[in-house]
């Protein structure tokens, strides 16, 4: 199959269907509704799942229900419904049970506003709900990217049997794009008869399993949150995936930035090359992991001056990126969050105002 | 001459949690032996609430998962809509299913999911230390009520069984009790038609059991069934409120 054009909300439910997954329960809530809406048409052509929860707390535990019986399965939703769904997503982990999350972020707090943003992303990276636990969080920058990471997630989940987020901000739901489905993405399922609660007489042999988050013993829950962490460790050292733009030359300022906003600094790195200034940029695409390797490198090269972290929200990456150059450069932060996307010149005018003298 | 009364395969050889007096163990037991009779313990998967059965499948010996608190309908949701050949059901109290629940029960029931709902009421939370639920009596005193329950302020208590039996899809919506043999053995024929109406692939059913919680309520066994029967009872009439057409 070649390129077709389409929206990115249509693009992810289509990708999560070309992935082999073909069970769907949501609620709608925009930016994100057309996914919902495709899907109602699409999933019955597949023979699929399609189902509209009565809330976001609901369909996460529908969510829980399906995967731990062994499906795969998936939803979409945007920032006031992730909040929602922030209970149900903690058990899920807890239980160590693979489901994918679409996130694609509204502005907040509260309400806020339907158009894009980044503002979940601390949500998203540093828990969100209850409890030591983390989840796969990969950030795509166009609707090819969203389609592809949506394809990778389910495997990802099972892999490590954890939940796993594809964290967009409205302008991949909502932009149109050409893309491609890669057909060596298409995976199947992996056995889970070994955990998944998929009835007895499905397994050869005679042990029932059982799916629970609630360890009562102080030695096991501890045990219990040391196996998890050890998930995450590998995560970290095996999931780490990022980008760069400009960073063979010597700069003198490094940008980071991801999604939507990272392709404006690309914009912006391009005219300020051509105006003599030399901008480098990492992108992170999986934001957890984070790649602080990456980021600290670029920052300790010596021609750069400064960092500046470029987001759609008050300076939520901003902590992962201090944390990365640890005191090596200065580092600040530049970002809008009413929904606005910052305009190239305004990311220029950030970088421009930032003092580089060594 | 064999055995005439034996342990269902389905219920575990241990001993349980429950308090002495505690009509969960009744509950259990009944579900454990339809369960056996219908042949359909490879294929069931239940879901344990968040109250004192959160242990229950400690006690079961098919597959189970648990819930968070209230969230047990959505969850036997997610497995049917994905694994319509299993059978499931959610066992669940009044705090659970009335009160922090009460949406993920109902829209379950609206939409006519194809699964069972053994629901507890005992009148208080009862793992948390006998606080009020929506189903305590009017007066009743509890650890949150300490002046007994005032209608007033909160309401009278919910009568789901009648309630459920409002929409129009389930298929089937029962109340019997657990506390005293005539009574079980209706209760047990109850939660027989409800298993067999989801293997018939007929639409939701709920079976509500009138049962005691003695440790909160403050009283013996025996007293807590006395109770349950002269205040419980009245206000809460056992019958069939929604059979299949
Ligand atoms: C979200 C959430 N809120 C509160 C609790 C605390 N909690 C645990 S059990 C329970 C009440 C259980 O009462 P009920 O459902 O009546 O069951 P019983 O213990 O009487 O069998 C509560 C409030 C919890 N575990 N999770
Ligand atoms: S507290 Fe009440 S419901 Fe819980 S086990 Fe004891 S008697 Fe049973």
């Amino acid at each position: 199959m070649g390129k077709v054009l389409m929206k990115g909300n249509e693009a992810i439910g289509e990708a999560a269907i070309r992935a082999g997954c073909l069970n769907y329960f949501a609620y709608p809530i925009t930016p994100q509704s057309e996914v919902a809406e495709y899907l109602s048409r699409r999933m019955p052509e597949v023979g699929g799942v399609f189902l509209q929860g009565e809330s976001e707390v609901a369909v996460s535990y529908m969510i829980f229900g399906a995967a731990a019986c062994g499906a795969r399965v998936f939803t979409t939703s945007s920032s006031p419904g992730i909040s929602l769904m922030g209970e149900g997503i903690s058990y899920i982990a807890a239980a160590q049970c693979p489901a994918v999350f679409v996130n694609i972020m509204r502005g907040g707090p509260g309400l806020g506003g339907i158009l894009p943003s980044q503002a979940d992303y601390l949500q998203a990276t540093k828990g969100g709900g209850h409890g030591d636990y983390k989840l796969l969080v990969m950030a795509p920058a166009s609707v090819q990217e969203a389609v592809e990471m949506v394809m990778q997630a389910f495997p990802l989940s099972e892999k490590y049997r954890n939940p796993v987020m594809v964290l967009g901000d409205g302008l991949i739901g909502q932009m149109m794009e050409p893309v491609e489905f890669p057909e060596h993405l298409r995976t199947e399922p992996s056995n889970k008869d070994e955990w998944a609660t998929n009835g007895m007489d499905t397994r050869r042999s005679n042990q029932r399993n059982l799916v629970k988050t609630l360890y009562l013993v102080p030695e096991e829950l501890n045990a219990h949150n040391l196996m998890l962490k050890a998930k995450y460790e590998q995560m970290e050292r095996e999931e780490v995936r990022f980008d760069t733009y400009n960073l063979d030359g010597d700069y003198q300022v490094l940008l980071v930035s991801y999604g939507t906003m990272s392709r404006v600094c690309r914009t912006a790195i391009d005219n300020l090359k051509a105006q003599g200034l030399e901008v480098g940029m990492v992108r992170p695409q999986h934001v957890f992991p984070f790649p602080h390797k990456a980021v600290y490198e670029a920052a300790a090269r010596e021609s750069c001056r400064s960092v500046l972290c470029v987001e759609m929200c008050m300076g939520q990456m901003l902590e992962d990126v201090e944390r990365s150059v640890a005191g090596r450069r200065p580092t600040s932060w530049y970002g809008k969050c009413g929904g606005e996307v910052p305009t190239p010149e305004e990311v220029m005018q950030a970088v421009k105002s930032l003092s580089l003298k060594s | 001459m064999g055995k005439t009364f034996a342990r269902p395969e389905a219920l575990a050889e241990t001993i349980t949690h429950y308090c002495p007096g505690c009509t969960h163990g009744v509950a259990h037991r009944l579900v454990a032996e339809v369960i056996d009779e219908l042949g359909i313990r490879g294929r069931t998967v239940g879901i344990a609430p968040v109250g004192c059965a959160v242990l229950c499948y400690n006690y079961f010996t098919f597959d189970f998962q648990e819930s968070a608190h209230g969230r047990a309908p959505a969850m036997a949701t997610g497995i049917k809509r994905v694994r319509p050949d299993l059978i499931v059901f959610t066992y669940q109290g009044d705090g659970d299913l009335a009160s922090i629940g009460m949406g993920e029960i109902v829209h379950a029931a609206n939409r006519g999911e194809k699964f069972t709902t053994i629901f507890i009421n005992n009148a208080v939370y009862g793992m948390t230390g006998g606080q009020m639920a929506p189903t305590t009596m009017p007066d009743q005193r509890t650890t949150t009520s300490p002046f007994g329950r005032k209608a007033a302020e909160v309401g009278m208590p919910i009568r789901v069984a009648e309630m459920l039996a409002t929409l129009q899809t389930p298929a089937y919506i029962s109340r019997q009790s657990v506390i005293k043999p005539k009574y079980i053995t209706k209760a047990r024929k109850a939660i027989q038609k409800a298993f067999t109406y989801q293997m018939e692939n007929r639409c939701f059913s709920l079976v509500e059991l009138v049962s005691t919680c003695p440790t909160n309520w403050g009283m013996t066994p025996v007293d807590a069934v006395k109770w349950a029967e002269e205040k419980m009872l009245p206000y809460y009439p056992l019958g069939e409120f929604k059979t299949p057409a």
